[in-house]
């Protein structure tokens, strides 16, 4: 093929061949450093947290499947497990509804108040989680703060937040709804803007109330989005760890615990690493689920 | 009922107000309550009496003095912003070129790369910090800031470099080739044609690192012990946070001065933001 390419430019290194090779070489050498990152310290160190997994409390011997088989005869990981499911579906629940309920307004208001108040609605996802979710624990302290104080001029009694397990959950889910509603805003009032007026008008001309015009046009048309959304979240909200680590440490009695904040206690705090690698590695299943329905979801859009 | 159009369109916007007020009480009431908080005097803060929505006596800056000039804040700041920045750095650095192999120039595997970026959301901080434990040790980073600097590219780089796909392919082809018809080189290209092309999604990516950076928690918590190595995130949590229950008003006031850089750089920046967010998912 060089002869042939050579002999047809007149010259000794076809400068289109030499083009594609430099081509080739630039990309590797450009992507090098992306693969050297993922592969150095994202697949080697969850690989090595699989092995360490097998490993006794010393790391000195290889004990099978001895730490996953422990976890499952504690009641405390089967009450952690509980938790991170009771904590993400009933978060994700709530900010995907509110979520959904504020883009619904924001996207009624005209253009220029829109802008101002997306922007204050996007600033509990802004701040910092570990410094909000500090302003939090304050909030909720029951003796002197706001909550109990509100509750009570309401006509409530004061209710034991972050010391019963009940409460301390709620405050938990909170203060998760605090943070996460603003990010299904975002995504859902995109997504509003993405769908032509012209379906509304012909909606209307159809005579659809506005409760039709959203049973038919806007859901299934943000139905794809909604699903993406809500999955993302699903892996976020199920790998916490600011809130319940600052709000309760786990507490009452790790009743408030999910799996980060429970391999951190065991693996850090306990200095359990094998046992806290074995905690956290059963969240893969939940997180893979989710990642698998984005992808699906992504790629069907691209068709 | 016979209201005019422009008369109907105003009832909405009215009602969209109103149903706009308890989501932005529920937003905002935790910032008031800081902001209150940190300028309340302590016996204020500990007394039972009087409205605690307000300031009753008079507002004090004794909290922010205490943090300010009584311990290591400034120099926690001073962390955090070092680390943010360079990571920042490292970040842009790496997705940029990484963002342009994929999107332009063809190679093995390099379809599946995008799969793969999106794969390590499957791995959060919350299930690495174990095995990263065992390897900042190793590296004898264990009780140092700088072992975030490679820490934290983990969370930054997938999102950064999955974001600038998406803008570097939607650059027309016809550009790739007008610069190579004027000869310029694969680097050239990059740096006069994409780079400023891709502007808005540069942006876009540079924030999110920062503040990706500035925010976390988990990392910081695990490896570093030494008040003078902390950044802000667990300097404040481990350190203001004292045995008796007076230490309310400066964890307040440590927090809100922490986030208002992050805030600060959304304020300017936030339309980059969300048109970088959202673009990949809507389209």
């Amino acid at each position: 093929m060089v002869t042939i390419a050579s002999t047809v430019n007149g010259r000794s290194t076809p400068g289109i061949f030499r083009k594609l090779r430099s081509r080739r070489y630039a990309a590797y050498w450009m992507v090098l450093p992306l693969v050297i990152l993922i592969a150095g310290l994202v697949v080697y160190p969850f690989v090595y947290s699989v092995w360490l997994s097998f490993e006794n409390k010393a790391e000195t011997k290889f004990v099978g499947w001895q730490n996953y088989k422990r976890l499952l005869k504690y009641d405390t990981f089967w009450l952690v497990t509980g938790n991170s499911f009771r904590f993400t579906l009933t978060a994700v629940f709530f900010k995907a509804t509110l979520g959904l309920i504020l883009a619904l307004i924001l996207n009624n208001l005209p253009m220029r108040g829109q802008r101002l108040w997306r922007g204050v609605s996007l600033i509990p996802w802004v701040m910092p989680l570990a410094l909000s979710s500090m302003g939090w624990w304050w909030i909720f302290e029951p003796t002197h703060s706001a909550i109990n104080w509100i509750i009570v001029q309401l006509g409530g009694t004061n209710k034991p937040w972050l010391s019963e397990p009940y409460w301390a959950r709620a405050a938990c889910i909170v203060t998760n709804i605090w943070y996460g509603t603003p990010f299904f805003m975002i995504m859902y009032l995109a997504g509003l803007k993405s769908i032509p007026e012209s379906l509304y008008e012909a909606a209307q001309i159809d005579g659809a109330t506005a409760l039709q015009r959203f049973k038919y046009v806007t859901f299934p048309m943000l139905s794809k989005l909604i699903s993406i959304t809500v999955m993302f979240s699903t892996i976020v909200t199920f790998a916490n760890f600011d809130i319940v680590r600052i709000l309760t440490r786990g507490g009452p009695r790790y009743t408030t615990h999910l799996f980060g904040t429970y391999a951190f206690s065991i693996g850090i705090d306990g200095g359990h690493l094998p046992r806290g690698s074995a905690v956290a590695l059963f969240m893969l299943p939940v997180l893979a689920v989710a990642a698998f329905i984005i992808l699906r979801n992504i790629a069907r859009g691209e068709e | 009922m016979n209201l005019s159009l422009a008369q109907q369109k105003k009832r909405k916007t009215t009602y969209s107000y109103l149903a706009l007020i308890p989501f932005l009480v529920f937003f905002l009431f935790p910032l008031y309550w800081m902001l209150l908080t940190s300028f309340k005097q302590d016996s204020e803060i500990t007394s039972l009496k009087g409205i605690p929505l307000i300031i009753n006596s008079a507002p004090t800056l004794d909290h922010y003095k205490f943090i300010l000039f009584e311990t290591r804040y400034v120099q926690w700041f001073w962390n955090s912003f070092q680390i943010a920045a360079v990571v920042t750095i490292i970040t842009m650095v790496v997705s940029v070129l990484g963002a342009y192999a994929i999107s332009r120039l063809r190679f093995f595997g390099s379809r599946h790369f995008g799969v793969g970026i999106f794969c390590t959301y499957l791995v959060p901080p919350a299930l690495l910090f174990i095995p990263f434990y065992k390897v900042v040790g190793l590296l004898g980073l264990l009780n140092t800031k700088w072992c975030l600097l490679f820490l934290y590219p983990t969370l930054t780089v997938p999102f950064c470099t999955w974001i600038l796909i998406g803008y570097f392919t939607a650059i027309p082809k016809a550009l790739d080739e007008a610069a190579f018809v004027d000869g310029a080189t694969y680097i050239q290209m990059l740096t006069r044609v994409f780079l400023p092309v891709a502007a808005p999604g540069l942006i876009a990516a540079t924030l999110f690192a920062f503040t990706v950076s500035w925010a976390q928690f988990l990392y910081p918590l695990a490896f570093i012990y030494r008040d003078e190595e902390k950044v802000l995130t667990n300097g404040i949590y481990t350190t203001l946070i004292r045995g008796d229950v007076y230490f309310w008003g400066e964890l307040m006031a440590g927090a809100l001065l922490a986030s208002v850089p992050v805030v600060i750089l959304f304020a300017f920046l936030m339309d980059y933001y969300i048109a970088g967010l959202t673009r990949g998912s809507i389209k």
